[in-house]
């Protein structure tokens, strides 16, 4: 961690999405050789082992690793299937529960509706598990937006340099200083009426200047590497360059980065949700928006926030158990 | 698996012949063992001495254990993930057997080291003047005002022009080999019976190598300090020390008195050695003869000669037996088809 | 190191630059603008234009940023529209940033105080129970939303058992006097310690709420980089010395460790802001946070302005401290 001489302005984000991105140029390109022993007696072929394969060989023995996994698939297959193993349509109001629903009482656990109803007769359990797949959407699609965003400011910086690199630069500095939850609550109030895509929208652009920071970091560390320089010795155009050769090996990190902001992003949304600038419409409910509603009546009914929370906690500790040992098994200096 | 040991007593050696060993290794192995791999084996029963002022050398490419070695010698392998076994005696004490606060006693005060790559180690946030005070203050009792004085005339005595500046310079403010300077300056203040160098030139430019191989040199020799020097260059060996031990594959295969060693290399891996150092007194047109292979190519020792698959003349034992470490005229060798013609 | 803080300064100043133009496109893009937010949709055609002209509207767009910055280094960022309507939104922000900044003070002093001992700790004995525990702990702490603990702790603490107050910042029957606005501070000054004591309590719950995610952040950096130190060989050349562990503990390890650290409290201070914008809102704290919470959803746009401006600076300006710090600390950027 101790940084560069080189650098002299210490910054924490950056220096924590640099020394990230310090970690790609690994990738494929990178065998690193193991000592083998041949017992035959003859001279054996010394087996190379690649930074992924490695990496994997480690995270398949590690019990971190394989809980975030196991929450991950169990999350996933949820959201696959949430419309076809939930007990009741999760929009609709049910006239069994709104018999018992008065102001002040909202009907408890009872047959066919193991965790009760909502404050507007609707049943928890299946709007939980259709929460599932609406959660995955917003992680999954800011996720995706960051990362495009990211990628394409990141390369043009990283491949290009010059002037097109510093522009670039300063405005993914300026929106690193803006703490995050501001930047996405100001991203989340430009939109008219909020909705599920401007909230995926306002998270997705936090995530922007991290991804570029993140994938120039690494472009640059590559340009002057080795394999690339080899490659331009050989007359690879530009292009196949950039394309073949340095956006594969800056995967690593960004993985581990995407994996983590799945986590951030479902926390987020919930963070909008419950400063008014989320999704309005609770027809698709979503977790988050589902404990940012809750909290109005958290003091009577806190199961209402507290079911939708431990949801969100567990997934989010699934994402980010994977990302951070992703992280420690794609990190050269780690396989010692 | 057989014992290699062979007291090297009984065999002459440089200068100091006739006293007792100041450090005695017996039968020293050292195995890394990695949480889901196999144990690896990374010194295997290496014995050697060394006496007082004498300089022994411990050669060999890169992962034949030489540094390892030292390490040990010095308890400063990781406590977890391996295991050490063997004597390391030194005056007379064993060292493996002590305890930490006992090895922390007498690390720095009888015996010290230096490394490799100079900016690394050193603190690169502490000056250079308190780098030198620490080891003086812990082990000499004194204060950090008393103890100034002492660092600048050690920073002076391996030849740091200005040593009152560099007090209170920091690392990165210094040049390569003034950064060696200061490492040597730090591991003899407080004037250790033994010091051993692991590869103490290898990060240096080639003009400053040979200024460090001087003033170690001249450090030794002024104080009597015993010096282990551990490289993988053999120009280093020949200036240098009067002992010389060819590792490879974690174990000795070839000692002898400088001299004698590169007069008449016994060793196809020592005479490979010296075949492959360029001369400027070859002949035109001769090609340098390297090494074949890696270390990666290693047969395990158990039950043939590591170094057979890289062997300019291997015979049909070699893959069969292991060689075991005996006398071979007069010199010790661990070799069934020793190299005979002479250089 | 006076060229650098300078260096650093013309850094900052270009920063606010930047974002001065992104806030003044930002306000611009809101919803319906100024003037709706003033008028309200349903204004006529002839209010409106008379609005734009009497607001500059109609000028040229540099025009109005020049006017726009012109106003912000005076202070002048109008009346509060629905927050505390009429009244001037640069007293809005004084009135309530003592508050924030005693929370905020609080929440990363106890982040400081658990995380810096416990990443060490934990990475002294790596891979132990109590290593893996605490790991799994911090990323605990950060898969929980802020707002939900906040919740959490308050129901637990303040409305179930009792032990610390539900909101607010100070017992109002207390009528403790006024010095400068810090409440603690001021109990002290004025020698009315139980007025003191009154406003610790009350710090209770919102500091530690507030603290999960610096303290989760803080502690894995300091676990990784005491990691990373333990690996260097200067450390090996300390153990060589036969310097006694306290020593090398001290003086080597955690002066080296310290340096990520550093940078890392400074960003912090940013997700600190975030937290504390939720936080607020569930103890009624009366800071900035909440102010910023209620201006949002109102859309009073004058409070917005000089909250982000405010926050922003705060945040740039925290990190060139923490930059001159980590100069004091490490030598070689301080005599580069």
């Amino acid at each position: 961690m101790t940084p560069s001489p080189m650098d002299p302005r210490p910054s924490a984000k950056k220096n924590r999405i640099d020394s990230l991105a310090a970690t790609a140029g690994g990738g494929t390109a990178t065998a690193v050789k193991d000592v083998h022993v041949s017992a035959a007696g003859k001279v054996g072929d010394t087996g190379g082992v690649s930074l992924i394969a490695s990496a994997w060989a480690r995270l398949r023995r590690n019990p971190v690793f394989l809980l975030g996994a196991a929450i991950t698939l169990v999350f996933v297959v949820l959201a696959l299937v949430a419309p076809w193993i939930a007990p009741h349509d999760a929009s609709k109001r049910i006239p069994e529960l709104l018999d018992d629903l008065r102001p002040g009482a909202i009907p408890g656990p009872r047959d066919g509706f193991p965790l009760g109803s909502d404050e507007f007769g609707r049943d928890l359990l299946s709007r939980l598990l259709v929460g599932a797949r609406q959660t995955l959407i917003v992680g999954v699609f800011a996720t995706i937006f960051g990362l495009t965003g990211g990628l394409v400011l990141g390369t043009l910086a990283g491949a290009l340099g010059g002037w097109v690199d510093s522009v670039v630069m300063r405005v993914v500095d300026v929106m690193l200083s803006i703490p995050s939850l501001l930047l996405a609550v100001s991203i989340a109030a430009l939109a008219p009426r909020p909705s599920q895509w401007t909230v995926i929208i306002a998270i997705a652009t936090v995530q922007v200047p991290i991804f570029a920071r993140l994938l120039r970091g690494s472009m640059l560390a590559q340009r002057s590497s080795d394999h690339v320089l080899a490659a331009r010795a050989l007359g690879v155009k530009p292009q196949a360059i950039i394309f073949r050769h340095m956006l594969p090996n800056s995967l690593g990190p960004v993985i581990v980065q995407s994996t983590l902001v799945l986590a951030t992003s479902i926390i987020d949304a919930a963070g909008l949700s419950f400063l008014g600038l989320g999704n309005s419409d609770d027809r698709q409910p979503e977790w988050g928006q589902m404990l940012g509603e809750a909290q109005r009546l958290i003091q009577d009914y806190p199961h209402l926030a507290f079911y939708p929370a431990i949801c969100i906690i567990i997934v989010a500790l699934g994402f980010t158990l994977m990302g951070e040992s992703l992280r420690e098994a794609l990190d050269p200096k780690s396989r010692r | 698996m057989t014992s290699t040991s062979t007291s090297p007593s009984t065999h002459p050696h440089g200068r100091t012949g006739s006293s007792e060993p100041l450090l005695s290794v017996r039968d020293l192995r050292v195995t890394f063992q990695r949480q889901g791999q196999e144990p690896f084996e990374a010194v295997q029963g290496v014995s050697f001495d060394v006496h007082p002022g004498q300089t022994v050398g411990l050669v060999g490419e890169s992962g034949c254990g030489k540094s390892v070695t030292s390490l040990a010698i010095m308890g400063l392998l990781p406590a977890r993930g391996n295991r050490v076994s063997g004597t390391v005696s030194y005056d007379g004490t064993d060292l493996l057997t002590l305890s930490d606060q006992q090895m922390r006693d007498k690390r720095g005060k009888d015996i010290a080291m230096v490394f490799q790559d100079p900016l690394s180690s050193l603190n690169p946030v502490i000056p250079i003047g308190l780098q030198v005070t620490e080891v003086l203050e812990r082990h000499r009792g004194m204060s950090r005002k008393a103890a100034t004085p002492v660092a600048r005339d050690l920073l002076d005595r391996v030849g740091i022009p200005d040593p009152d500046r560099r007090l209170t310079d920091y690392p990165h403010q210094l040049s390569g080999g003034m950064r060696q300077r200061a490492l040597i300056a730090i591991a003899l203040a407080c004037q250790p019976r033994l010091l051993i160098a692991d590869e103490p030139t290898t990060a240096l430019d080639v003009t400053i190598q040979a200024q460090i191989l001087a003033l170690l040199k001249e450090l030794v020799q002024d104080t009597g300090t015993a010096l282990v020097m551990i490289t993988h260059d053999l120009g280093v060996v020949a200036g240098l020390c009067d002992e010389v031990n060819v590792l490879y594959g974690g174990r000795i295969v070839e000692r002898g008195e400088r001299h004698e060693l590169f007069a008449q290399p016994r060793h196809p891996y020592t005479h490979g050695l010296l075949a492959s150092i360029p001369r400027l007194d070859a002949p035109r047109g001769q090609r340098l003869t390297p090494i074949p292979g890696s270390v990666a190519d290693n047969l395990p020792w158990t039950h043939a000669c590591a170094f057979a698959p890289r062997c300019s003349q291997p015979i049909e034992v070699c893959t069969r037996v292991m060689p075991e470490l005996v006398p071979h005229e007069g010199r010790p060798l661990r070799c069934h088809n020793p190299v005979e013609e002479s250089r | 190191m006076l060229r650098f803080i300078i260096r650093r300064l013309v850094q900052m100043v270009g920063v606010l630059v930047v974002l001065s133009l992104l806030l003044f496109l930002w306000l611009r893009s809101l919803p319906g603008g100024t003037v709706s937010a003033i008028l309200g949709e349903r204004a006529t055609p002839a209010t409106r234009a008379a609005m734009e002209k009497a607001f500059g509207l109609d000028e040229p767009v540099w025009v109005q940023y020049g006017k726009f910055v012109g106003r912000v280094l005076q202070g002048d960022f109008g009346p509060s529209t629905s927050v505390l309507p009429g009244t001037d939104a640069l007293d809005i922000f004084l009135q309530r940033f003592p508050a924030t900044i005693e929370l905020s003070f609080f929440a990363m002093l106890i982040a400081v105080a658990l995380g810096i001992p416990m990443g060490y700790v934990a990475a002294r004995r790596r891979a132990s129970f109590l290593d893996n525990a605490s790991v799994v702990f911090s990323l605990v702490g950060v898969a929980v939303p802020v707002f939900f603990l906040a919740f959490l702790l308050k129901y637990v603490f303040a409305i179930k058992l009792g032990w610390l107050p539900v909101s607010g910042r100070q017992d109002g029957s207390l009528d403790a006097t006024r010095v400068t606005g810090f409440f603690v501070i001021d109990g002290l000054l004025t020698r009315e310690f139980d007025a003191s004591v009154n406003a610790l309590k009350h710090l209770v719950l919102p500091a530690v709420a507030l603290a999960s995610i610096p303290f989760a952040v803080i502690f894995r950096i300091t676990r990784a980089s005491v990691l990373e130190v333990l690996d260097e060989d200067y450390i090996r050349t300390a153990e060589s010395k036969g310097l006694t562990n306290r020593v090398i503990r001290g003086r080597h390890v955690l002066r080296n460790a310290m340096l990520p650290v550093t940078t890392t409290i400074g960003l912090q201070i940013g997700a600190l802001l975030g937290g504390a914008v939720l936080t607020e809102a569930v103890f009624s704290w009366g800071g900035i946070g909440e102010a910023l919470a209620l201006s949002f959803s109102r859309r009073d746009y004058p409070v917005l302005q000089v909250i982000i401006l405010a926050a922003a600076a705060v945040y740039v300006l925290v990190n060139l401290l923490v930059d001159i710090m980590y100069a004091v600390i490490d030598p070689r950027v301080r005599t580069r």
